[in-house]
């Protein structure tokens, strides 16, 4: 660790052209070319922007609800309508705003935060970023259309399914949510690497401001809950689309599947969704009150509880499904226990208060206004936490006050407070202090106008999600009152639009650090974000380091031009945050944006059932996926010097590299999607186990050929891991042996999958049978993965840009190849061995 | 106990305030809503001292004098407020709501008073009385029970999840396809208790209600049993509107005991004109509405399974509402 006294790492004057080169790299494409940038700051931007349009729009949608259920029997809206712009409502709340909101939070804000250039993989988040506006964009206009789906945006089979909803409505859900969650997939692994690999020297895990943390819990949330979902929105479009009957109980099936795998995500979502900002408070709070946080460490531990606690309530959510008492105070507990690292949180933010003296800025009104209604959602959640209670409370409005109190309280203001409070570090001018303290206050006033009586309103008798309800049931005075207070904090959102328009001016010189806040985001900033990346030492090194701006600025840190002339940042250990390499960053491009909108295309052309034209989108963007990674993993290049004596080289493969990282995370993304179907299996096994001893004996002569084919992927797996290290002409061996073992683990999965077929097994027969199916689309998804990434290394074998130290693509080719060996082999295993061990 | 006298003083402020206490979780009327509103009131309580102390805290680090604050911003203050308190207090909370369940726990091994299938379809409550001879008396959206005797409810669905919900008497079950779930409910008073689909289940979900008649324990006895003896149409018009039911085919949806229609895909009508609502209760019953809903069920209520029968004259629709009025 350096010395506080300890001198420089880079001496003044700095050399000419030093800037200029880094200006060059860094230049942003101008005009309507903005489109093509990466820069997170600009993705940022656009990201925010999008993410808070649908927050107005589905914003709208809740104040025509309002308005139909101001008066008993209205005719206001129609069934039909209504049902729609309910289902709507709460899946671009959840969806289209809150989840892209947050994270749109952390792509503008961690590099800046962590002393990174940007995040390791800019195009990547822009090209996320492109999916879900475009998706999103068409997902919200099906209303338009009329043709929205309408099944609630929980989507609940039977009632989604082909029977009772033939129309398109839920396969615009199934296929559109499924999509926009990939995007997330996508933003979460880059949060993690960026977090865990490109923080400033120096800035240690325990030294990291706790909305990187937050962001980082948040981002694993995200790896292990979005793959339940997803896992039941391919099961249930499956269904829908082929008769495969996953969740029709007169066939081996359970609706109740999907409720276990849709809460699996759900509940965690929640807590997805208040993590980054309850870090953002534990931001705000420190530089409003002018002292470090309270309770660092607990905080941290609390952020981690959490995290964990919120995989295990899952079933707090089908208190009323009829499952045994037992289970139900096993998860009644769980429940509990997570208001506990909640409470932590509170009275860190409050002792933090008392240690020094709150500025009552708008940001810091926003907090206060947050502790209080976030407090009464937690403590209504205690109470609907207690079976019995819930057993009255669930499904009623009761439930509707709770979680707005939750959700708006604990989610909608922290980002209000994180508009004011970071709008100088974006703008150039802050945000009006005046406005947002009168947004604030319609805020508090309209949402506690508005949600207050929904919970006598609840427990008087009203059920969720009804169009219209009669006359006399004393529901009339309080719906009267909810719909005014809705239309008080849209009061206070069209205010806050003025204010964006008078005082947010994007790009150009930021105002900068108005609040004397501790963080390194507060540092100048410009399209390559600092001049020289600091050496950190402390949690608030502004504070601690009153020079450090000036010194940062003036190129007397780390890295304070381009080595390479190309992008870059700092490459540091995960925990001790020790510089390893310097990562050349991929500049703007039309490549992943393309990719982008082909993907959208695929994916909402294949809902209009345009398999053809799907078909030619899905192809280009492959293609564009291609041209995109053409460029990515550049040849080595000299070692850099960053200053301070430090050369670092340009260039990792293995378990140093940047790249590495982020294939493992999606190798447990994938991980968790196959474990959401082995729960499904047995699962299902446990509901009606007839099926599977029926078909037990066909399948169990035809193991050996499958296995067989393993086998021999796997060793040319070996051979060419082997090979690769080799000096020599042996590029050949490498590149047959991935052609050929991605083609023998194809050939695996097809025979297992015939096999099935020649025993006339059918998919569409029963639970089961679809079970085994599915098994062959999760396999076939890994093994195409691997057949492409193989033909990618084969290609860039014969244009020789691999050998035996620039093999980042080989080695991201052997993680998920070994990965879909793992996966095939347990396939075999649960498919063939289980129903054999029930004989 | 005190807290049995707050429930009392609660449950009667619906009255109070001029609500309606027919669907309402905070006026019970038998003992499950009555336990669940004394966990209500127990929760509320403490929900309200917790956040009277998480104020008092902010209010104290914000305004407090330098000694209040010093305390506060001590990691012990943190310790204490965000660990140990909500740990007791959250631990305690718990095991009163899991002695609660104890209760339904051990409900659930006496034989009850009484069986009724209740089936939730798209968007209505198919009934049946399991008499002890194992026969099955149909029913529809107006369940009778007798007062005071515990009633279980064999909860399923035909099409997709429903949930049964009646707030007075108690907390609300999931129906779900392709399995049973078990809810007991016994009524106190004497009274009509309604209640509501509670969970989504598409369209009209909004108008899918039900209401429970506790009566007398004789006179549900005497009503049970008039279910063998079907009632002959004694006026013109309905003898009339008799005849019209079957030449028309209504029987190949509805039921009437003791007659030739027995279609199963609709509510059993034998009694129909005995009920207080039409439709799940959701449009009152007289001979008008009968006649509106077969005309207009679609405006009625939207989406329902029934097509509107626009065939009949209103002379016809006058005679079927009749018949149907006059089974009781």
């Amino acid at each position: 660790m350096s010395r506080p006294d300890a001198p420089l790492p880079n001496d003044l004057p700095r050399p000419a052209g030093e800037l200029e080169r880094l200006e060059a790299a860094w230049r942003l494409a101008q005009g309507w070319r903005i489109v093509t940038a990466v820069n997170n700051t600009v993705v940022g931007y656009f990201y925010i922007a999008t993410a808070f349009l649908f927050f107005v729009l589905a914003g709208i949608l809740a104040l025509l609800m309002r308005l139909q259920l101001a008066v008993p029997g209205n005719d206001f809206l129609s069934q039909e309508t209504y049902n729609q712009i309910f289902t709507m409502h709460g899946t671009v709340m959840m969806f289209l705003f809150a989840v892209p909101a947050v994270e749109a939070l952390g792509v503008m804000l961690l590099p800046q935060m962590l002393g990174a250039r940007d995040l390791p993989f800019p195009r990547l988040g822009a090209f996320a970023f492109w999916a879900y506006f475009v998706g999103g964009l068409v997902f919200f206009c099906t209303l338009f259309f009329g043709t929205a789906p309408s099944g609630g945006w929980f989507m609940y089979p039977p009632l989604t399914g082909m029977r009772y909803s033939p129309d398109i409505g839920a396969d615009w859900w199934l296929l559109g949510i499924g999509f926009i969650e990939i995007s997330a997939i996508a933003g979460a692994i880059e949060i993690i690497v960026g977090v865990l690999r490109t923080r400033a020297p120096g800035m240690t895990l325990s030294r990291m401001p706790v909305f990187a943390w937050t962001m980082l819990v948040f981002a694993w949330m995200i790896v292990f809950a979005f793959p339940a979902v997803i896992l039941a929105t391919i099961l249930l479009e499956l269904e829908r689309a082929f008769d495969w009957p996953f969740f029709i109980g007169e066939r081996g099936g359970d609706p109740l599947l999907w409720q276990h795998l849709f809460w699996f995500f759900g509940h965690p979502e929640v807590y997805i969704i208040f993590l980054p900002a309850a870090g953002v408070v534990s931001m705000i709070v420190p530089a409003m009150t002018g002292v470090p946080l309270v309770s660092y460490r607990l905080i941290v531990v609390a952020l981690i509880a959490i995290g964990f606690f919120s995989f295990g309530l899952w079933v707090h959510h089908m208190f009323t499904t009829g499952i045994p008492p037992l289970s139900l105070a096993f998860f009644s507990a769980a429940s509990m226990a997570v208001a506990v690292p909640s409470g932590i949180q509170i009275f860190a933010w409050i002792a933090t208060m008392a240690a020094g003296r709150l500025r009552f800025t708008a940001a810091s009104f926003f907090v206060l206004g947050f502790l209080v209604i976030f407090t009464i959602g937690g403590l209504t959640g205690v109470m609907v936490a207690l079976v019995p209670f819930d057993r009255q409370a669930h499904d009623t409005y009761f439930v509707v006050a709770h979680l707005h109190y939750v959700l708006f309280g604990g989610m909608v203001f922290p980002l209000f407070a994180a508009f004011y409070y970071w709008a100088p570090a974006f703008s150039r001018r802050p945000l009006s202090e005046r406005l947002g303290k009168w947004v604030c206050g319609f805020f508090v006033l309209g949402f506690n106008v508005a949600f207050l009586p929904m919970h006598v309103t609840g427990l008087i008798g009203m059920p969720r999600r009804v169009y219209t309800y009669p006359a006399g049931m004393g529901w009339d005075g309080l719906n009267l009152v909810s719909t005014a207070g809705a239309f008080l904090v849209a009061a206070g959102v069209l205010l806050f639009l003025v204010d964006l328009a008078r005082n947010l001016r994007p790009f150009g010189q930021a105002a900068g650090d108005v609040w004397r806040a501790g963080t390194l985001e507060w540092l100048p900033n410009h399209t390559y974000a600092t001049r020289s990346i600091p050496r950190v030492n402390s949690r608030e090194p502004l504070w601690d380091q009153p020079d450090l701006a000036r010194e940062v600025e003036a190129g007397r840190h780390y890295l304070p031009g381009s080595a390479t002339g190309r992008r870059e940042t700092i490459v540091t250990s995960a925990v001790e945050a020790e510089p390893q390499y310097v990562m050349r960053l991929t500049g703007p491009g039309w490549a992943h944006l393309l990719a982008a909108l082909f993907t959208a295309a695929f994916f909402l052309l294949l809902t209009v059932k345009q398999v053809e034209l799907a078909a030619c989108c899905g192809v280009l963007a492959l293609v564009a996926i291609v041209i995109w990674l053409w460029e990515t993993d550049p040849a080595p290049a000299a070692a850099a010097d960053i200053g301070g004596g430090i050369r670092l080289p340009t260039y990792a493969s293995g378990s140093l590299s940047h790249s590495w990282w982020a294939m493992v995370v999606l190798l447990l993304v994938a991980a968790a999607l196959y474990l959401s179907y082995v729960f499904s299996y047995l699962y299902l096994w446990t509901v009606a186990p007839q099926h599977w001893s029926r078909n037990a004996a066909a399948a169990a002569d035809t193991s050996s050929l499958p296995v067989l084919a393993l086998a021999a992927s796997a060793l040319s797996l070996f051979l060419g891991h082997r090979f690769l290290r080799r000096e020599g002409p042996h590029l050949t061996v490498v590149a047959s042996a991935a052609g050929l073992g991605s083609l023998f683990l194809i050939a695996a999965l097809g025979l297992d999958l015939w096999s099935h077929w020649q025993s006339g097994l059918r998919p569409q027969a029963h639970g089961h049978a679809a079970l085994v199916y599915a098994n062959a689309v999760l396999q076939f998804q890994i093994g195409a993965a691997v057949l492409v990434m193989a033909a990618f290394l084969i290609a860039r074998i014969v244009a020789g840009k691999v050998d035996r130290t620039r093999r980042v693509c080989f080695d991201n080719l052997g993680l998920l190849w070994g990965y879909a060996l793992g996966q095939a082999g347990l396939g075999l295993v649960l498919t063939r061995g289980f129903p054999q061990l029930l004989e | 106990m005190s807290v049995a006298r707050l429930t009392l003083l609660v449950a009667s402020l619906p009255a109070l305030a001029g609500c309606s206490e027919i669907q309402s979780a905070l006026a019970p009327r038998g003992p499950d809503a009555e336990r669940i509103l004394t966990l209500g009131l127990v929760l509320l309580v403490g929900a309200i001292a917790i956040l009277l102390i998480v104020l008092v805290a902010l209010v104290l680090a914000l305004y407090g004098s330098d000694r209040w604050r010093r305390r506060l911003a001590s990691a012990n203050a943190v310790k204490l407020g965000g660990l140990a308190f909500p740990i007791v207090t959250l631990t305690i909370l718990l095991g009163y709501g899991i002695w609660l369940m104890r209760e339904e726990l051990a409900a659930a091994v006496r034989p009850p008073a009484l069986r009724i299938e209740v089936t939730g379809e798209q968007w209505w409550w198919r009934l049946a009385y399991l008499q002890p001879d194992g026969s099955r008396i149909a029913e529809a959206n107006e369940i009778r029970i007798p007062v005071g005797q515990e009633v279980e409810f064999a909860l399923n669905a035909a099409d997709v999840i429903h949930s049964f919900w009646v707030p007075s008497l108690g907390g609300k079950l999931d129906m779900v396809p392709g399995r049973t779930n078990r809810l007991r409910l016994t009524a106190q008073r004497e009274g009509i208790y309604r209640g509501q689909c509670a969970e989504y289940c598409g369209g009209p979900h909004a108008l899918m209600a039900l209401e429970i008649v506790a009566m007398p324990a004789e006179a549900f006895e005497r009503w049970l049993a008039a279910a063998a003896s079907p009632p002959e149409p004694v006026t013109e018009a309905a003898r009339a509107g008799r005849d019209l039911f079957h030449r028309s085919g209504c029987g190949a949806c509805h039921a009437i005991r003791g007659t030739e229609a027995r279609g199963a895909v609709g509510p059993d009508l034998s009694r129909l004109g005995g009920r207080r609502f039409l439709a799940a209760a959701s449009l009152r019953l007289d001979e008008d509405s009968i006649g509106r809903f077969i005309h207009d069920g679609q405006s009625l209520k939207p989406g329902n399974q029934m097509p509107e029968f626009r065939i009949f004259s209103a002379t016809e629709l006058r005679m079927l509402s009749a018949y149907l009025a006059s089974l009781k």
